[in-house]
C-alpha cells in the first residue's frame, strides 16, 4: 500500500518538484508529549485554534508544520511517521489517504456527511469566493455570478488585462479541488477560464498571495479564493470585496485525520475531537476567520461531499485530461 | 431445530443477495469505466466519469480501489490489485481477495479495444471493501435470529395447544364411556375430531356387536324358559291327576315332592322370562303415567287366591292414586315379584302388607317371616343369590334382581330392611 501511495506521490512530486515545508512552529504546553501536525492552513490563521487546544490539554505541545495541500501527500509518502495529525483543505487528497489505509479509525467523533469512514473529519465549511479590488470596481457594478463576471471582463478587457488571478491547479491541491468541482457543476467555469486565459491571468500557489496582491492593487479580480483568508487581515478588508457567487458556491470542508502510524493516538484523537466539537469557534475573538461546520449553514452552498467520487480527479489519466483542458483554456 | 435451520437458510440467502447487489454495483462502475476508455493516436485515454466511483459510496464508507491495465502494464490506479495475464471476456469476473490489510471484492473486465495498427487489450478492475456488506449481513442475521426464535416459540406454543385440544375430546370421551351404566351399550355420538373418528367408529361397532350378542343370549334364555314352562305345566297336571288316584302314602309323598320340584322349575322359568323382559324393556322403556295404587290393587286381586291357599292375607294400604311416569308392565312385574317373595317366606295365617307412599314415591312390601339375613342384604338383589335362611322354600333368586332392575330403569332403587317386630320389608323407590 505504501508503495502505491509512493508511486502516486512520486507522480505528484515530478510535477511539483521537491515538496518542502513552508513554515514550522512550536506551540508549547507544559512539556510532555509533542503532537506533530502537518497542515495546509497558514499558522497565523490556525494559531488561535492551537492555543485553544493547548489551554484545554496543557500536557500536549504542538509542532505545527505548514505545507501546500499537494505537498502534504508527498511529505507523508516520504516520511509517514514524521507526523501524527494531518489537516488539509484538499478533501480529495485527505479522502485518498484514508482510502489507502493511512488514516486511523476514530469512532464516535462525528456522524453523517461531515466524516468518511470515521477517519476523515470535516470541521469547517468554507466557500470558494471571488475577491475584488474595491478601487478597480469604482463606479462599476459588482458581479455576483460567474456569468456577470464574464460579462464585466468582456466589457472592458484592457482594464482587467494582467489583473486577474486564480490558483495554479498544477501546484495547489485546493485549487485543483475547486477547479474540478466547478467543472463538474457547470460549463460556465470553462468559459470563465477562457476569458481569464485571454486576459493573461496570473497563477498563484496560495490564497494568501492572491489576497496580498489584491490589497496592493496588483490584482483586480481573484477567482476561487478562500474568503476566510481575506477576513484574517483587517487591514486588507477595506480594500477588497468578498463575493460568494450566487449561481453556485463550491464549498469545501477543512478536514483532519490521524495517521495510522502515530504513536500517540490518544492525544492525536483529542486534537481531532477538539476540531470537530466546534468548541474553538465559540471563542470570543473578533475577526476569527474559520467558519465552523457546526455554525448555521448558509443556504445555497454547494458542499463537496466526502465520498469515493473524490478519487476520480486524482486518477492519473483523468488528471492529465483535466490539466490539458485547463492549460488549453488558461495558458495561451 | 427448524428455527436454527431457518436462521442458516436466511443467512446464506442474505449473504448471496448482499454479495450479488455489491457485484451489480461493481459491475456498473466497471462498465462506466470501460465505456470511458478510448484509444486516441495510439494512447489509451480513460476519462473516468465522476459517477463511476461516487456510486460506490456505501453506508459504511467502504474503501474503493481500481486499476487500469493496458496489456500487462498498469496504466493508472493501484498496483498489485490484479495480476495478469489478462484474457478478453464478455462478462466481468468477480472474486474476493486480500488487498493490503483489507479484504476486498474485485470485479475485473478485459476487453479488446479496436485501434490501429493492432487492437489494444484493456483490463479494468474495480474493488471495494466489504464493511457495508458485513454490516448488512449482521443486521439480517440478527433479524433472522430473532425471527427464528419467535418462530420456534410460536411453533412450540401451537404444538402444545394442538396436542392439548386433540387429547381433550379423547379424555372427555373416555370419561363419558366410564360414566355409563353396565347395560348402556348405545353408540357414542359425542362429536370428536376427524382423527379420532376411526377409534369411535370401531368402539361403536364393538358396542353394537356386544349389544347384539347380549340381546341374543337374553332372547335365548327367554325362549328356553318359555319352552320349558309349557311342558312343565303338562307334567304338573298329570302329576296332580295321578296324586288323586294313588292311595299309598309313600307314593303320594313322592308325587308331592315331584309337584314341588315342578313348581320350582316352572317358577324359575317364569322369573327368567320376567328377567329377560325387564332387561329388554329397560333398554327401550315406555314412559307414560302410571297409577301405582291401581297397579297394586290389580295385583292384590290377582294374587289373593294364591295367598288364601297358604292362609295368608294381602293388605293394601294406600290413600289416593299415586301417579308416576314409567312403564306399567315393568312396575307390575317388580311388585308381583316382591309380593311373591313375601308370600313364600311368610308363615301361615300371617299378613303381607303392601303400602303405596306418595312422598317419596315408593311401594313397600312387608311380610311377617324370618326377615332378611343381616349382613347379606347387599348381595341379595344379585342374580341367583338366595338368602342363607331360605331353607327349602321354592325360589330361583331372581325376584329381588328383577325388582332392582326395574327400580334402576326408572331412576330409583330397591331397599331391603327388617321390620322391628320381625318380618322383611322391601321398598321400591321410583
Amino acid at each position: 500500500m505504501r508503495n502505491i501511495v509512493f508511486v502516486i506521490a512520486w507522480l505528484w512530486a515530478s510535477v511539483l518538484g521537491a515538496a518542502e515545508l513552508e513554515d514550522r512552529q512550536m506551540f508549547h504546553g507544559e512539556d510532555g508529549v509533542t503532537l506533530r501536525v502537518l497542515s495546509s492552513t497558514d499558522t497565523d490563521i490556525f494559531a488561535p485554534i492551537l492555543e485553544g487546544f493547548i489551554a484545554r490539554n496543557p500536557s500536549v505541545s504542538l509542532d505545527y508544520a505548514v505545507a501546500g495541500s499537494a505537498d502534504i501527500v508527498t511529505l507523508i509518502a516520504e516520511c509517514g511517521d514524521c507526523f501524527d495529525v494531518v489537516i488539509s483543505s484538499a478533501m480529495d487528497l485527505q479522502l485518498k489517504l484514508a482510502n489507502d489505509g493511512l488514516a486511523r479509525r476514530l469512532d464516535g467523533l462525528a456522524q453523517g456527511g461531515s466524516q468518511w469512514r470515521q477517519s476523515v473529519f470535516g470541521f469547517t465549511l468554507e466557500p470558494a469566493t471571488v475577491v475584488l479590488n474595491r478601487a478597480a470596481f469604482e463606479g462599476r457594478a459588482l458581479p455576483t455570478t460567474r456569468q456577470a463576471l464574464i460579462e464585466a471582463l468582456r466589457a472592458d478587457p484592457e482594464h482587467f488585462r494582467g489583473r486577474l488571478g486564480t490558483y495554479d491547479v498544477r501546484l495547489s491541491g485546493l485549487g485543483y479541488l475547486f477547479a474540478t468541482q466547478d467543472a463538474r457543476a457547470s460549463e460556465t467555469f470553462w468559459r470563465l477560464m477562457e476569458v481569464f486565459g485571454n486576459l493573461d491571468a496570473r497563477l498563484y500557489c496560495c490564497s494568501g498571495d492572491m489576497i496580498d496582491d489584491l490589497a496592493s492593487g496588483e490584482l483586480f479580480v481573484a477567482y476561487n479564493v478562500l474568503g476566510s483568508y481575506a477576513s484574517t487581515r483587517p487591514e486588507t478588508l477595506d480594500k477588497v470585496t468578498i463575493i460568494t457567487p450566487q449561481d453556485f458556491a463550491t464549498t469545501m470542508m477543512r478536514t483532519a485525520l490521524v495517521l495510522e502510524s502515530t504513536a500517540i493516538g490518544d492525544e492525536a484523537e483529542a486534537l481531532v475531537a477538539y476540531l470537530t466539537s466546534g468548541a474553538w469557534a465559540a471563542q470570543d475573538r473578533p475577526g476569527f476567520p474559520l467558519p465552523s461546520i457546526g455554525q448555521a449553514e448558509v443556504p445555497g452552498l454547494n458542499v463537496v461531499s466526502l465520498d469515493p467520487g473524490l478519487l476520480v480527479y486524482l486518477d492519473r489519466l483523468k488528471r492529465a485530461l483535466f490539466l490539458e483542458a485547463w492549460s488549453s483554456a488558461l495558458l495561451r | 431445530m427448524l428455527a436454527v435451520l431457518f436462521y442458516l437458510v436466511v443467512r446464506t440467502y442474505a449473504q448471496q443477495i448482499a454479495q450479488q447487489s455489491q457485484d451489480r454495483i461493481l459491475e456498473a462502475s466497471l462498465t462506466s469505466l470501460m465505456d470511458a476508455a478510448v484509444v486516441r493516436e495510439g494512447a489509451v485515454e480513460v476519462d473516468v466519469p465522476y459517477a463511476a466511483f461516487a456510486m460506490l459510496d456505501t453506508a459504511a464508507d467502504d474503501r474503493v480501489f481500481y486499476a487500469v491495465h493496458q496489456g500487462e502494464a498498469l496504466l493508472t490506479g493501484y498496483d498489485g490489485l490484479v495480476d495478469g495475464p489478462f484474457e478478453p471476456a464478455a462478462r466481468p469476473a468477480f472474486q474476493t481477495q486480500a488487498f493490503g490489510e483489507a479484504e476486498v471484492r474485485v470485479a475485473s473486465l478485459t476487453q479488446s479495444l479496436p485501434a490501429s495498427p493492432a487492437p489494444v487489450l484493456l483490463t479494468v478492475s474495480v474493488a471495494q471493501t466489504r464493511d457495508s456488506l458485513a454490516g448488512t449481513l449482521l443486521a439480517i442475521s440478527v433479524n433472522a435470529a430473532l425471527f427464528g426464535g419467535a418462530f420456534f416459540l410460536l411453533a412450540a406454543g401451537m404444538a402444545l395447544w394442538t396436542s392439548r385440544s386433540t387429547v381433550r375430546p379423547l379424555s372427555q370421551m373416555a370419561e363419558a364411556v366410564a360414566r355409563r351404566g353396565p347395560r348402556d351399550l348405545r353408540p357414542v355420538v359425542r362429536p370428536v375430531p376427524t382423527e379420532l373418528s376411526p377409534l369411535v367408529t370401531s368402539l361403536n361397532s364393538l358396542m353394537t356387536r356386544l349389544s347384539a350378542s347380549l340381546t341374543q343370549s337374553e332372547t335365548f334364555i327367554a325362549e328356553a324358559a318359555h319352552r320349558v314352562r309349557t311342558p312343565l305345566a303338562t307334567v304338573r297336571t298329570h302329576a296332580e291327576a295321578t296324586l288323586m288316584r294313588v292311595d299309598k302314602d309313600e307314593n303320594r309323598a313322592a308325587l308331592r315332592s315331584m309337584i314341588r320340584a315342578i313348581d320350582e322349575s316352572s317358577r324359575a322359568a317364569g322369573q327368567l322370562l320376567d328377567h329377560a323382559m325387564v332387561t329388554f324393556r329397560g333398554d327401550q322403556m315406555e314412559q307414560r303415567p302410571v297409577d301405582l295404587v291401581a297397579v297394586c290393587r290389580e295385583l292384590v286381586d290377582r294374587l289373593t287366591p294364591v295367598a288364601e291357599m297358604k292362609d295368608l292375607v294381602l293388605v293394601l294400604v294406600a290413600k289416593g292414586p299415586v301417579e308416576v311416569q314409567g312403564d306399567p308392565i315393568l312396575i307390575q312385574n317388580a311388585v308381583r315379584n316382591l309380593i311373591d317373595n313375601a308370600l313364600k317366606y311368610s308363615p301361615p295365617d300371617g299378613a303381607v302388607r303392601i303400602e303405596v307412599g306418595a312422598d317419596p314415591v315408593a311401594i313397600v312390601v312387608c311380610d311377617e317371616g324370618a326377615g332378611f339375613p343381616v349382613g347379606q342384604m347387599a348381595e341379595l338383589s344379585q342374580r341367583f343369590q338366595r338368602g342363607v335362611n331360605a331353607g327349602d322354600t321354592v325360589g330361583s333368586g331372581l325376584g329381588l334382581t328383577i325388582a332392582q332392575d326395574v327400580a334402576e330403569a326408572h331412576g330409583g332403587r330397591l331397599e331391603l330392611s327388617n321390620a322391628d317386630g320381625g318380618g322383611a320389608c322391601a321398598t321400591l323407590y321410583l
